[in-house]
């Protein structure tokens, strides 16, 4: 290497619009509700975010390895079911029920990878196979109305918080989420963080380079799965037991992963980014409630935003790659 | 229509630039009707944007193109096809799934009563294929199941199909295998026959001896010579291509004391593609590998890497007898493997520098010991890796800066055996040379490297030895310095030194 390099901060590729967005939007919304004038108003958005950060971060996974995670709108919604189902109110059940959802989560995910990689169906086809299984299945189960009830003692990490001394309450979804996107934020820093990238971008090189490709894809299943159902215990604290808790989220993940620049297909794209797309759908949505739009149009600003942000993505990837050949040393220097 | 030797296409005093680097500087070509001729060069030369110009794609910066002695301007490739020019790719174009009569009118297909008039287009096709003389193939099978050296044919009549009076051939035979090169043969001489006139790109000396008339030889973007074959030698041409004698081109090779432990024994290995190869390979030793396309010299490297293993003999590591199944198994034994398809296996693209260097390390030997950041640095630097920063993305890197960082990938492991096919494949000679001195540098830290190469000059000027194999198996093993025709000889399974 010729250049000297130095340490500085950088940012993922892509990673800078969403960021701006998002300042913008926070920006917007201290000016359009009262609710925003003091901090405690974002970190009430900051909470109602949670759930879908938490998608958004294992959608990350599976999109940035090459993948599509349909499932997990079905899978939050049939892990809350069954919460409420298994736990009936009681206190007593709320540890070993909780457990439960995790493994849950987690087994669906990996079947998720197990049929993608070994069965060598799309992992678009097996979500969506697996959507509609989870669907049918909550159904079958309910017949339409989920019962039981979820405990106090559950609730709390969706609606309670640590009293903290200076901050005030802390809700128990923000220091999870803040946990989880630390721990993503070291994983995608290491050497199998990195690889799974690399899996997204060409994993033939991966594979001949002596990688485990099946074996990653699969743990990027499996973290979304588990992750999923992480936001659906927040979720089901937060708004309580229905079957259509979980409805649309996977595409709303999506939405946000892709407004947070990564790219589909896989191969290139941050989980901060991906996160900061989450919060800056979910900011969006209040300013729009805040400004009275209606809550319908939420599915059409979506689909605008999702459409739009892979434009950008496509058209600026070509513009960059112009001005970069442009400026990219090509002879020697000394 | 043109008589045989008038001609066709003239090009002038072309030059041409990409961002201020001088591609083409001053070039000069005539084709001429019923003509084969060879345009040769080393990669980065100049060649394939030569051809560029020819086809339109490119416009030079100035010069004269001529076409039927009148000055033309392309504008789109729509223009020089107009002007009956064609462009073979060396990466064929065909549509797997359609017939050859549907790939042949691609886009332009014969309208009767608002439908596609499949009975026409086929008729037409047919007219074409036998034109050629090539009756063998139906306009109403499927692409898939055509040969190989059929596609080319259906590329060749997809051409022609525009009334194409010149066409130009990249590296047509790099495809092919041994028996469908003859099948080209055939066909060039027919296309020739028919008053066409050829543009042969190639590295191959047999193939432009054999068929050309004429050879135009560019250099670092300058015409250095057009010259009738017959005139020619294959050194004489060498030292056009090259500019210089090739032993200063090389670094030294192994004297008998820096030759060490065997590291890897083959006996009696084989697979579906190759069977009875039987060598070893010693600490600080370059074994070559030739061989044609197709007679399984990459086999052997792929079977050795464990991405399609052996399936009888032994192999040995080391003195230790390994069954390796997967590149992981591979990698854990120390053996490194540079692909010869540096884009689609080699690299992930959208990666940084520092995390393509670091892949090989990460993916195969997680739990490893760490390399420090400090210690990639002087990694990349030992490979001499030209870019803004080890953030930068490889795609934005030239041919042979991502061959460093391949070879880095492979580095950061510290391999005890490497194997390298291909090694300087498209890369201009600068790195070339780079890549050919760091070879030996490592060889010389007691590396046994089998390298693959289907350039001779460079086979011959790197290997301590030289194992040729011929339709799956090692025909025989040459000393260094052997000459080109004892190689090609054994290559083409005439013996030592039969062919030129």
């Amino acid at each position: 290497m010729n250049a000297p390099t130095t340490w500085r901060p950088r940012l993922a590729d892509g990673t800078a619009p969403v960021l701006a967005v998002l300042a913008v939007l926070l920006v917007a919304l201290a000016f359009a509700g009262p609710a925003y004038a003091e901090p405690a108003g974002y970190l009430a958005l900051l909470k109602r975010a949670a759930p879908l950060v938490l998608l958004a971060i294992g959608q990350y996974f599976v999109i940035v390895s090459g993948g599509f995670d349909l499932s997990v709108g079905s899978l939050v919604t049939a892990e809350v079911v069954i919460a409420a189902r298994l736990i009936e109110g009681d206190d007593a059940n709320t540890v070993w029920v909780i457990a439960l959802l995790l493994g849950f989560g987690l087994l669906v995910g990996l079947v998720n990878g197990l049929v993608t990689t070994k069965l060598l169906v799309p992992s678009f086809i097996v979500t969506l196979g697996m959507l509609l299984i989870l669907d049918g299945a909550v159904f079958l189960w309910t017949g339409g109305a989920p019962r039981g009830a979820l405990s106090p003692s559950f609730r709390v990490f969706g609606r309670g918080g640590v009293d903290l001394p200076v901050l005030g309450l802390l809700p128990w979804s923000v220091v999870i989420l803040l946990a989880v996107l630390v721990a993503a934020v070291l994983f995608m820093r290491g050497g199998t963080g990195r690889t799974l990238v690399a899996v997204g971008d060409n994993e033939d090189a991966v594979r001949l380079a002596g990688g485990r490709v099946d074996r990653l894809k699969v743990l990027a299943f499996a973290l979304s799965g588990l992750l999923a159902a992480l936001a659906a215990i927040l979720l089901g604290g937060f708004a309580g037991v229905s079957a259509q808790v979980g409805q649309g989220l996977e595409f709303r993940a999506i939405t946000a992963v892709v407004l947070g620049g990564v790219l589909l297909g896989g191969g290139r794209g941050s989980v901060v980014a991906a996160a900061a797309g989450a919060l800056t759908l979910e900011s969006l949505f209040s300013l729009l409630n805040l400004l009275g739009v209606a809550g319908a149009l939420e599915s059409a600003v979506q689909g605008v935003i999702i459409i739009a942000a892979v434009a950008y993505a496509s058209l600026g990837v070509t513009a960059r790659l112009k001005s970069r050949a442009a400026r990219t040393p090509e002879p020697a220097r000394p | 229509m043109t008589a045989a030797g008038d001609v066709v296409v003239r090009l002038t005093g072309i030059t041409k630039s990409f961002l201020g680097v001088p591609v083409l500087r001053g070039v000069d070509l005539e084709l001429r009707a019923g003509e084969v001729h060879a345009l040769m060069g080393e990669n980065g030369a100049g060649k394939s944007t030569l051809l560029k110009v020819l086809a339109g794609v490119h416009r030079p910066d100035s010069g004269r193109v001529e076409v039927d002695g009148e000055p033309v301007v392309f504008a789109t490739p729509r223009d020089a096809q107009a002007a009956g020019i064609a462009i073979i790719h060396q990466e064929f174009t065909l549509l797997e799934h359609r017939t050859v009569a549907e790939n042949v009118y691609l886009g332009r297909e014969p309208v009767r009563r608002g439908q596609v008039d499949r009975r026409k287009m086929e008729a037409d096709t047919k007219g074409l294929l036998d034109w050629l003389g090539e009756e063998g193939i139906d306009p109403a099978e499927t692409v898939t199941r055509l040969s190989v050296a059929q596609k080319q044919v259906v590329e060749i009549v997809k051409a022609l199909s525009t009334d194409a009076r010149v066409l130009a051939m990249d590296e047509p035979t790099a495809a092919l295998a041994d028996h469908e090169v003859e099948l080209l043969y055939d066909l060039v001489d027919r296309l020739r026959a028919r008053d066409i006139a050829i543009l042969y790109v190639s590295h191959r000396m047999r193939e432009v001896f054999d068929l050309s008339k004429r050879i135009t030889v560019l250099k670092d973007g300058a015409f250095v010579t057009t010259a009738l074959t017959a005139e020619l030698t294959s050194d004489q041409l060498v030292r056009h291509m090259v500019g210089r004698s090739l032993d200063a081109l090389y670094p030294d090779r192994a004297t008998p004391g820096e030759l060490g432990d065997v590291r890897l024994a083959l006996r009696g290995a084989g697979n579906a593609r190759v069977r009875g190869i039987t060598f070893e390979l010693r600490a600080g030793e370059i074994v070559g590998v030739a061989g044609l396309q197709g007679s399984g010299r990459s086999a052997i490297a792929r079977a050795i890497w464990g991405v399609e293993p052996f399936t009888t003999g032994t192999l040995e590591v080391d003195g230790v007898t390994r069954r390796i199944t997967d590149p992981r198994a591979a990698v854990r034994l120390g053996i490194g493997y540079v692909t010869e398809d540096r884009k689609g296996e080699g690299l992930a693209l959208r990666q940084s520098i520092r995390d393509n260097a670091l892949l090989v390390r990460r993916a195969a030997l997680t739990g490893g010991p760490g390399r420090r950041k400090s210690d990639l640095g002087e990694l990349l630097k030992s490979v001499a890796v030209v870019a803004r920063g080890e953030h930068q993305e490889v795609r934005y890197l030239s041919g042979g800066n991502q061959q460093k960082v391949v070879l880095a990938k492979w580095l950061a492991v510290g391999p005890r055996v490497l194997v390298v096919d291909e090694p300087t494949r498209g890369i201009d000679v600068g790195a070339k040379q780079a890549v050919h001195r760091l070879l030996r540098e490592l060889a010389r830290s007691g590396v046994a490297i089998l390298m693959i190469s289907s350039e001779l000059p460079e086979l011959i000027g790197m290997s301590d030895r030289i194992l040729v194999v011929h339709e799956g198996a090692i025909a025989g093993e040459l000393p260094a310095g052997a000459g080109e025709e004892a190689v090609m000889g054994l290559a083409t399974g005439h013996g030592r030194g039969e062919v030129a």
